[in-house]
């Protein structure tokens, strides 16, 4: 893959090893009768480093090659290696390993658990990583720090407003260290000059070194990236820098 | 091994942060097993104490005494078997106690013979039926079982001369001579005037049926000329001298036995020896059964508490569904969900259960304070047993709901609303 091209006022990091190899990818869906190809061999490589948007309307394909990306699915036929590790033979628990080492999720709705404080849900990936209380606690603090939450560790949910709980998200995303961060819709379900805020941190966190995948339909969001990748029916229609 | 750890103790915070959150359902839900438990832990004590009376009331009737009678102490339907045996007789007790004399190491001691029937007893105005009256000798002092409070028994001489005297159960005494000493008193039975000259320590009753308390004791020839030898029970109590070679007793006693009554080898007893053993080997299946049945039934209400558990353990799973999703995004195995949903599913279990265990408890010392008679024991045992059942409990009743939110697609599962 060609690296995208500088653009004046932003930087642009070299690319790292490899990631992510895609080859030939498909997915069918059985609905009734019915098949649905929902992707219809797509084939793409993302690197350490990379700040990339996914884009697309519905039923482009989009939300199928996330999940095949977030290894919560696997394709009907073809090739995904994650870090050379075959992700298409993988059975649920070692795609389950993967995604708590490799994947750090940011969801549209945030998905944080409702009656937990702020450091619990930052917490959780290490639970499931097996790393020891105190660690865990010394190091979900660090990560909400690192997202400007410092002083918020023992709020719950309902007591943030919606661009922290999206920081919350964000900081557990980061926490076990992932080679890559997933984020569907980030800013989605906020409003725009706090979706504008959440679009700097993740230019923070690019800078910092971190690998970002973002999908979304809004412009305005995938121009933040430095590639961006159109899907059109299951096939990908453009895949190149930001210009 | 690490992870394992943290995943249950997290899963017990999420199980108890769940718990406090839904108060009512969670209540709701423990009532069922509560009543469950405490139906099943009742019927425990019942059957626990149903079992230590009957093992007292055994002991009442005298371990280490044969009785030698017409009748065996349970019939089936087959007692045609026993109608036309001999009737049992004083002469065959004088008979036998001569031959297990004359027998080098016997196994047996004495042989004793008594004779009882029903009857009212009077003594100035105070009357009380349904006394159980025998006659017997004055060596009947050495198969008893009970202790003398006062006084003690008639002696040979007082048999041989039918001297109108007599011995009385607690109750009995108690009964007839309220607050003062009956010693030296006069009872009316059949219009007959008896001195006591002793009466009984306490024994309780037998099954709560028959009350060993409510007897009166008296010569056997006075016995048989006020109230003849024709009604009422004449039996051969024998006394034997090891209680852990009761069979042995037991065998030595039908050989002798069959002696005295001139039997020829090849036919059948005519005569039946009981001992409290066998009346104990007889009644234990049917105490079985019914322990059995009483479970089974209070068990279909543990069942029914049961069933509520799966159900909330459904309704929490497709509650929280995205949630699922979420800890399958974060790195949750299948594992791990199913510990999460069936440790919600058995601590509301141990709780119920617990909550059942007290309560079951404070009923036990109710009941004890206002019927001490009735048969209920609290035990360790118990406790034991309703734990590992609650625990069993939440494991089968959470075990499919926990199973299909372990399976969920976490691409499914996310997309949920």
């Amino acid at each position: 893959m060609t690296p995208a091209a500088p653009l004046e006022a932003r930087q642009l990091r070299p690319v790292g090893p490899l990631v992510i190899a895609i080859e030939d990818v498909t997915k069918l869906y059985e609905m009734g009768e019915e098949t649905i190809h929902a992707l219809r061999g797509v084939s793409l490589s993302i690197h350490r480093n990379e700040y990339l948007a996914i884009m697309g309307p519905s039923g482009s394909g989009k939300s199928t090659l996330m999940n095949m990306l977030g290894c919560l699915d696997t394709p009907t036929s073809g090739r995904y290696e994650f870090n050379g590790n075959d992700v298409a033979s993988m059975v649920d628990d070692e795609l389950a390993d993967i995604r708590n080492r490799e994947i750090g999720f940011v969801f549209q709705t945030f998905n944080l658990l409702p009656r937990s404080d702020a450091l619990r849900n930052v917490e959780l990936p290490l639970i499931y990583a097996g790393i020891s209380p105190h660690e865990r606690r010394e190091r979900a603090r660090q990560a909400l720090e690192n997202v400007g939450l410092g002083n918020r560790v023992h709020h719950k949910p309902n007591e943030l407003s919606g661009g922290q709980r999206q920081r919350v998200a964000i900081a557990r995303a980061l926490v076990n260290r992932p080679s890559i961060i997933l984020a569907d819709e980030p800013t989605g379900n906020l409003d725009s000059k706090t979706g504008v805020e959440i679009l700097a941190l993740f230019e923070d966190l690019y800078e910092q070194g971190n690998t970002l995948i973002v999908v979304t339909h809004e412009e305005s969001v995938a121009r933040n990236a430095r590639r961006i990748i159109r899907l059109h029916d299951g096939l990908i229609a453009s895949d190149g820098p930001v210009n | 091994m690490g992870r394992i750890l943290y995943e249950f103790t997290e899963a017990i915070r999420i199980a108890m942060a769940q718990i406090r959150a839904n108060k009512m359902r969670s209540t709701l839900t423990a009532l069922g097993v509560v009543i469950g438990i405490v139906a099943v832990t009742l019927m425990g004590t019942a059957i626990r104490g149903i079992d230590i009376g009957f093992n007292n009331s055994l002991a009442m009737l005298g371990n280490d005494v044969l009785h030698v009678e017409k009748w065996p102490w349970i019939t089936g339907e087959d007692w045609w078997k026993y109608v036309n045996r001999p009737v049992i007789t004083p002469e065959e007790a004088v008979r036998l106690s001569r031959i297990i004399d004359a027998t080098q190491n016997s196994e047996l001691e004495l042989a004793v013979y008594v004779h009882g029937r029903e009857s009212a007893v009077k003594a100035g105005a105070l009357s009380i039926s349904g006394v159980y009256i025998f006659g017997t000798t004055g060596e009947y002092g050495r198969v008893l079982t009970a202790d003398f409070t006062e006084g003690r028994m008639f002696n040979d001489a007082e048999n041989d001369t039918a001297r109108q005297v007599c011995v009385l159960g607690c109750d009995v005494a108690q009964a007839l001579f309220p607050g003062r000493s009956p010693m030296g008193a006069t009872v009316i039975v059949q219009g007959q005037p008896f001195t006591v000259i002793g009466t009984l320590a306490k024994q309780g009753s037998f099954l709560g049926l028959f009350s060993f308390d409510s007897q009166m004791i008296m010569p056997l020839s006075a016995y048989r000329k006020y109230f003849g030898v024709r009604e009422g029970n004449p039996e051969i109590q024998v006394k034997v001298r090891d209680r852990t070679r009761m069979t042995e007793a037991a065998d030595e006693l039908t050989g002798d036995m069959r002696r005295v009554r001139a039997q020829v080898p090849g036919e059948p007893d005519n005569f039946t020896i009981n001992t409290s053993d066998a009346f104990k080997e007889k009644l234990d299946p049917i105490k079985k059964g019914i322990a059995l049945a009483g479970l089974f039934v209070t068990g279909l209400s543990l069942f029914v508490g049961a069933i509520g558990i799966m159900n909330i353990t459904f309704v929490s799973v497709r509650e929280r569904t995205k949630e699922i999703g979420t800890r399958k995004a974060l790195g949750a195995r299948r594992r791990t969900i199913l510990l999460q949903f069936l440790i919600e599913a058995v601590s509301i279990c141990v709780v119920g259960g617990a909550i059942g265990l007290a309560l079951t408890y404070v009923m036990c010392i109710g009941v004890k304070a206002a019927m001490p008679a009735f048969p209920l024991e609290f035990s360790v045992s118990l406790i034991l047993v309703s734990v590992l059942v609650s625990i069993s409990t939440g494991i089968l009743s959470g075990f499919i709901p926990a199973w299909g939110a372990s399976r969920l697609d976490p691409v499914v599962a996310l997309r949920y609303e």
